[in-house]
């Protein structure tokens, strides 16, 4: 008892730390991936070229080795050191790790959202073109919300390994949810109690997750519920499901 | 030379760091046999709702899947550290225990989290496997056990394939964890070399290109092997 109340207050300080990781990283992530996922599809070869190398390279190597090469690497050398933006990033172990996780999701987020742009029909993308829509019009009424509904599933599954790979920022003195705990751990040697109260934090934060993108999902096949309902069908096996 | 890229070879460091990889290569694979069986031995449970174990199974697959893998590595290495020391020097083996511990513990975790995505990927694999097939082998009269031999277990590892690829490229990223406890793998030899000659960055880096020739041969490999399974079938 007296173990919890030491230990909860310091964990739950810590999913503060592993929250705004997540957030930042997530929406800094997502926006690069969007742009990565246009590039690899674009017809200009280079574009195209780089976004596929980059992704090879952020997704065949380890987060904790891009972590610890961002973080011990970049400021060895005398180009970041002697830029002062750069340095604001590379010096402190919290804007380091979402620099990190940021670049690493955004190669993940490019393969989902890829594979969602080109599930959009190419009719689709005709008709709205005879329409004499703009390219910016287009994108944004007709292949992007087609594309983010047929991504969410797999998209949901890489933001819980972001929330996994917050954990990593601990090697980089950042005191996180397992930072903390690892701290505890060596303090207390209530080795299963501390483990326990942080997995439930994580697998809690990764069950809010899945209910927000469940919930997104479901707003984004409204049509299908509404003629399902019209048609009075039995219901199949409900939506794809995460996790 | 700015980087330390002399430094690195005049030290001796590059057989250290093909020592590394070779150690990661080898917690990589062993974790993933390991992980195979549980995941096969718990795909089958998951899939034929085997009741009381199916639950269990459960429980394991979504907490190992839902929890940050250093989080397990941290419980599994901290929890049994001092029992192991203790047992292991009483009956006077007190060197052993540094070098071999380590490996234990690792393949245990990288197992028991590879175990848990195997589980889905072979869960999954089952599914998809269309039920006629096992009835019609049934009405045929064939044995449960010969069911399993000729016409669910080919299937399921053509189907599980890519799948088993993902797991494989996971889990040898995970290797780059157990670092933290103090394997010598090729991480933690990078993390030596950095610290010891100041030069990070270019430690880092190599360390970095290995990995990703490890990921990229493998993939290699995963491509052929799938092109060959699909020849062999007709499809």
């Amino acid at each position: 008892m007296e173990l919890i109340q030491l230990a909860v207050p310091v964990l739950l300080k810590g999913l503060g730390m592993t929250a705004v990781l997540t957030v930042v990283s997530v929406l800094i992530g997502f926006n690069l991936g969007l742009g990565l996922a246009l590039m690899r599809l674009s017809s200009n070869r280079l574009l195209a070229g780089f976004a596929k190398y980059y992704s090879n390279v952020f997704r065949g190597t380890p987060l904790l080795v891009q972590i610890f090469l961002f973080y011990y690497g970049l400021g060895q050398l005398s180009l970041i050191k002697d830029n002062p933006a750069l340095w604001w990033v590379v010096s402190d172990g919290a804007r380091c790790a979402v620099m990190a996780l940021a670049l690493n999701t955004a190669a993940y987020t490019s393969e989902i959202l890829r594979g969602g742009l080109m599930s959009v029909p190419v009719g689709l993308v005709e008709a709205a073109q005879a329409c004499g829509m703009s390219r910016m019009l287009r994108f944004r009424r007709i292949e992007f919300p087609l594309a983010i509904r047929q991504a969410l599933p797999a998209y949901g599954n890489e933001l819980i390994l972001v929330v996994k790979g917050t954990s990593l920022s601990s090697t980089i003195t950042v005191l996180e949810i397992t930072g903390y705990a690892k701290r505890l751990m060596s303090q207390t040697f209530a080795i299963f109690e501390i483990f326990a109260i942080a997995g439930v934090l994580y697998l809690v934060i990764n069950l809010l997750l899945i209910a927000i993108i469940r919930s997104t999902e479901r707003v984004l096949m409204r049509h299908e519920l509404l003629s399902r309902d019209i048609r009075s069908a039995p219901n199949p096996e409900g939506s794809a499901t995460v996790l | 030379m700015e980087f330390g890229l002399w430094q690195v070879w005049e030290a001796g460091w590059v057989t250290a760091i093909l020592r590394g990889a070779s150690i990661t290569i080898l917690v990589g694979v062993v974790s993933m046999a390991a992980g195979l069986v549980i995941g096969i031995a718990c795909g089958l449970i998951k899939w034929a709702r085997i009741f009381p174990l199916s639950l269990l199974v459960d429980a394991y697959t979504s907490l190992v899947r839902g929890v940050p893998e250093l989080l397990i590595i941290y419980l599994l290495f901290f929890s049994s550290v001092e029992f192991v020391t203790k047992v292991v020097t009483a009956f006077g083996y007190a060197g052993v225990a540094e070098s071999g511990y380590a490996f234990v513990i690792a393949v245990i975790a990288i197992g028991a989290i590879s175990g848990a995505y195997s589980t889905e990927v072979v869960r999954g694999a089952l599914a998809a496997i269309p039920n006629g097939h096992i009835e019609a082998a049934r009405a045929l009269g064939l044995s449960r056990g010969r069911i399993f031999r000729r016409i669910i277990a080919p299937q399921m590892l053509r189907i599980a394939v890519p799948g088993i690829n993902n797991v494989w490229q996971t889990t040898i990223k995970d290797t780059a964890l157990v670092s933290v406890v103090g394997l010598q793998e090729l991480m933690r030899i990078s993390f030596i070399g950095a610290n010891s000659t100041r030069h990070p960055f270019i430690f880092y880096l190599i360390a970095a290109v290995v990995y990703l020739i490890i990921t990229l041969v493998s993939q290699a490999g995963f491509d052929g092997t799938e092109r060959l399974l699909r020849l062999r079938t007709g499809k």
